[in-house]
């Protein structure tokens, strides 16, 4: 292979993000050798396996990827805003817009949900970690080389250009040669086995460790979401991760599951990646659902209405969700009773989210609701959603979706329920929780301008949409006709307002560091569940004593009958967790492996996958039981915390 | 985080971390049955898809397969009486066992790698159509559950020599019997749904 081969050429746009990815390395490494900052990252960061710390570089990886996935949406939007634009040519629409949708599901709302789960779950059901702590940081770095992997595809190999659905036949070997599109397999399959470790290690870290007196049905509504999303994850993934390998071995190795050879079939891997797929937008919906609960409740100073009816609209949902995947191809010919079948059962779907929008009013209904900037996003949250929900049940109806299926109606569908749920529920949750993460609090005012650019900005871009597909502009084009210039032109200045909110939001992170005021009691909001009760920022073992718990909205009771997390009388020593490189070092090795297979080099490849075995190995032999905090010591850190 | 030891009970469910990293992997076996029953639901979607290559029944072998099965089934009763010696506190008995379920383990593999050679050579290949492919995907998966089965086991044992039996050790050893009788269900549902059933179509 010739280095020009290699590196992609002949682009000033992909020469411009060499530069760029250039640059930001040196320095990164610069500013860490200047301020001799190597061993502090190895110390705290790539070694840590303390939930908190793993939490928030899941976030910040979410934040980088959703400025990626941005910038490609801001691309594709330009390039669509008038007819015969010259912006973007025909292939490099096609791989701008594959990498924007994955990178948005898998790389961004995805990760950022596990890292807001990751910060609080332990924290709201009184745990000190997660159950499996190693394995959490194993699941992260997964995550973050999956992402990378697919990451540098723009700049070495060529970006995967098939979709992020995928479909085959295109996405084979026979008409996808080359090694874009083994970076989508692999990409994902490597941050896949995160995802599915972090299934395990919340569903028992949330049946097992929860403080005492805590039932389930005591449990916060975003620890219930938690859970339920873990179970489809569970259940999921392992599709997804057969889905890729086969269409790996068919690629690298020859087989025929979905070549036009030998008898494959193409559809088969529709319904896979559907069988995954539409699973896949609970998970990163229900999180989102919780998120805005816990939210909704704080700020209209209630308790949750219709709690029980809440959890179990959301288990509903979690089971309806694998039967429905056929609603993403009704077009393929399965004839009109398979496609009723899953027509209704797209519908039902609607049932329980219905009673969700529902609970969520009544909740608001004659409450004092506070106008934060995290209340704000969530009661953005309600109206906006509804016109997704509504819109996909009309895609739900499999006749009617002969007309709307793979039009802008689609594409205004799923960004409604995407942005309008998760990404509003990101920000919310975000917002929300950053007190207890950093220790200030987010700028209120900043925070509202951000709001309000990127509320109106994506309506504006979206709802334009819906009316462009149906006058029949179908998704995935690079160009457009005249008739629809106008819509378009609207809909990217929509997208750009977007952009500016994001802008100012990631400016008001910098902006709060600088100016804001401390946190002195860690219960910024006035809070209703436990994460709230542990000073800020929390100590690393986060609970000095573990609090009883005797009613949901555990910190609320615990506030009115005067107890702490911190009873000196009953210190014990605490065992926690050691630090460990393994997991960054094993998946190295993996992101290495997986690299040759990209580039069919099956000697990297073995090479790599021998040493992660090794790396197993090592594992298996390491007895470290992790160490105990003091009891002077939990005194100490609890006394200067709490300013006593 | 607890690290309080309970004085009764099986050595292996005593500690805190024990019973999670238990309850972890039983839900990791459910993921597994997720990933088999993909792999399961494949094959019976391009059964019969044999292209020009051979038929199922023109190549499956009542023998062979009759004798992988025995091993394989007789290996996960073996494995069992190993847990069995466990509990006894035998750390003797249960490497004693662990090596037989290993040994009867190797056996299957052996057989299956010649299965799969003899296969090729009678033209049925990965590549040859869309059943051959997930014939061998599907029972190939199971044939390196059962290679990185082994290789685990291999290094529990190392540990049961070194430390013998531990709430830890006894963990571990508990575990890869779940996963060893795992791989012995799976089998069954290949041996029916795949060889049976390929040698009457
Ligand atoms: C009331 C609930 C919902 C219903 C009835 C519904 C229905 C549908 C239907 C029928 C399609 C396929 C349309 C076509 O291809 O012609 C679709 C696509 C999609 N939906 Fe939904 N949906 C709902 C909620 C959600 C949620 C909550 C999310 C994610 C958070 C979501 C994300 C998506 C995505 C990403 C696609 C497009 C996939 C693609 O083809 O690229 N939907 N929806
Ligand atoms: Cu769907």
């Amino acid at each position: 292979m010739q280095l020009d081969e290699f590196f992609v050429t002949g682009e000033p746009l992909i020469y411009a993000g060499m530069v760029s990815i250039a640059l930001v390395t040196a320095a990164t490494i610069f500013i860490l050798t200047y301020f001799k900052k190597w061993g502090w990252l190895w110390r705290e960061w790539l070694t840590t396996v303390d939930h908190k710390k793993i939490g928030i570089m899941y976030l910040l990886s979410a934040l980088a990827m959703l400025f990626r996935g941005g910038v490609d949406a801001l691309m594709m939007r330009t390039q669509l805003a008038f007819p015969d634009m010259n912006f973007l040519n025909s292939q490099h629409y096609n791989e701008i817009f594959t990498t924007h949708g994955t990178v948005m599901i898998i790389f961004m709302a995805m990760p950022f949900l596990i890292g807001l789960m990751n910060v609080i779950v332990p924290l709201q059901i009184g745990a000190r970690d997660v159950a499996f702590p190693y394995l959490n940081a194993l699941s992260f770095w997964s995550f973050l080389f999956g992402a990378m992997l697919f990451n540098i595809s723009f700049v070495i190999g060529g970006s995967p250009d098939a979709g992020w659905t995928s479909y085959t036949p295109l996405a084979g070997a026979a008409m996808s040669p080359g090694p874009g599109q083994n970076f989508y397999l692999l990409g994902l399959q490597l941050s896949g086995i995160g995802t599915l470790a972090t299934g395990v290690n919340f569903m028992v870290t949330i049946i097992k460790m929860r403080a005492p007196g805590m039932k389930m049905f005591r449990m916060p509504i975003f620890t219930w979401s938690t859970l339920v999303t873990s179970f489809i994850i569970v259940f999921a993934f392992p599709i997804l991760t057969v889905a890729l390998a086969l269409m790996t071995i068919d690629r690298i190795f020859g087989s025929q599951f979905f070549t036009l050879t030998g008898e494959g079939l193409p559809m088969m891997w529709a319904n896979l990646f559907w069988m995954w797929g539409h699973p896949e937008v609970y998970i990163v919906i229900l999180p989102a659902f919780g998120i805005f609960s816990e939210i909704i409740a704080t700020f209209a100073r209630k308790q949750l209405f219709g709690y029980k009816a809440m959890v179990w609209s959301m288990i509903l949902i979690a089971g309806l969700s694998f039967l429905v995947w056929v609603h993403h191809f009704f077009t393929m010919g399965a004839g009109a009773f398979v496609n009723s079948v899953f027509s209704i059962s797209t519908m039902l779907i609607a049932v329980p989210t219905g009673v969700k929008i529902f609970n969520w009013l009544a909740t608001l209904y004659k409450s004092k609701i506070q106008f934060t900037v995290a209340n704000l996003w969530a009661l953005a949250f309600i109206p906006s959603f509804v016109i997704g929900g509504v819109t996909g049940v009309m895609l739900g109806m499999a006749a009617a979706d002969y007309q709307f299926h793979n039009s802008y109606f689609l594409v205004a569908h799923f960004h409604y329920v995407l942005i309008a749920g998760t990404v509003f529920a990101c920000f919310a949750g975000l917002v929300y929780w950053y007190p207890k993460m950093f220790g200030h609090k987010l700028n209120e005012k900043i925070g509202k301008l951000s709001f309000w650019f990127f509320l109106i900005g994506f309506h504006v871009c979206f709802f334009p949409q819906y009316f462009v597909g149906l006058d029949g502009m179908p998704r995935r084009v690079f160009t457009i006709i005249p008739e629809w210039m106008p819509l378009n032109v609207i809909s990217t200045v929509g997208a750009f307002g977007m952009g500016i909110g994001f802008v100012i939001f990631v400016y008001n992170i910098y902006y709060s560091f600088r100016y804001s005021e401390r946190e002195q009691t860690g219960d910024s909001w006035d809070g209703r569940t436990l994460e709230w009760a542990t000073p800020t920022p929390v100590p690393f073992y986060n609970f000095a004593t573990v609090p009883h718990i005797e009613d949901h909205d555990a910190f609320l009771d615990m506030k009115k009958k005067g107890k702490t997390t911190f009873e000196e009388d009953k210190l014990e020593p605490i065992h926690m967790p050691s630090n460990t490189g393994h997991p960054f070092i094993m998946m190295g090795i993996m992101f290495i492996a997986s690299f040759g297979l990209v580039f069919e080099w099956l000697w990297m490849a073995i090479a790599g996958l021998i040493g992660v075995l090794i790396m197993m190995g090592i594992r298996s032999f390491d007895y470290d039981d992790g160490f105990h905090v003091e009891v002077d010591e939990i005194k100490r850190t609890e006394r200067s915390a709490r300013g006593l | 985080m607890s690290s309080h030891e309970l004085k009764s009970g099986p050595l292996e469910y005593r500690t805190e971390q024990g019973q999670m990293n238990i309850l972890g992997f039983w839900i990791f076996l459910g993921a597994e049955i997720v990933l088999f029953a993909t792999l399961f639901a494949t094959y019976a979607v391009l059964f019969g898809r044999t292209a020009d290559a051979p038929l199922p029944g023109e190549l499956f072998e009542p023998g062979i397969v009759l004798i992988m099965t025995f091993m394989l089934l007789t290996s996960s009763f073996t494995c069992g009486i190993a847990i069995h010696e466990m509990r006894r506190g035998s750390v003797k008995g249960l490497t004693t066992w662990l090596i037989i379920t290993l040994l009867l383990g190797l056996g299957f593999l052996g057989f299956e790698i010649y299965e799969f050679i003899h296969y090729a050579h009678e033209g049925a290949t990965l590549q040859s159509s869309a059943f051959w492919s997930s014939f061998f995907v599907l029972a190939g998966t199971h044939g390196l559950h059962v290679t990185l089965g082994i290789g685990w086991a291999i290094l529990l044992l190392l540990q049961l020599a070194k430390r013998g039996l531990t709430p830890v050790t006894s963990r571990k050893v508990f575990i890869i019997s779940l996963y060893w009788h795992f791989l012995d269900v799976v089998w069954i549902f290949i041996f029916t749904s795949v060889y049976l059933i390929g040698m009457v179509v």
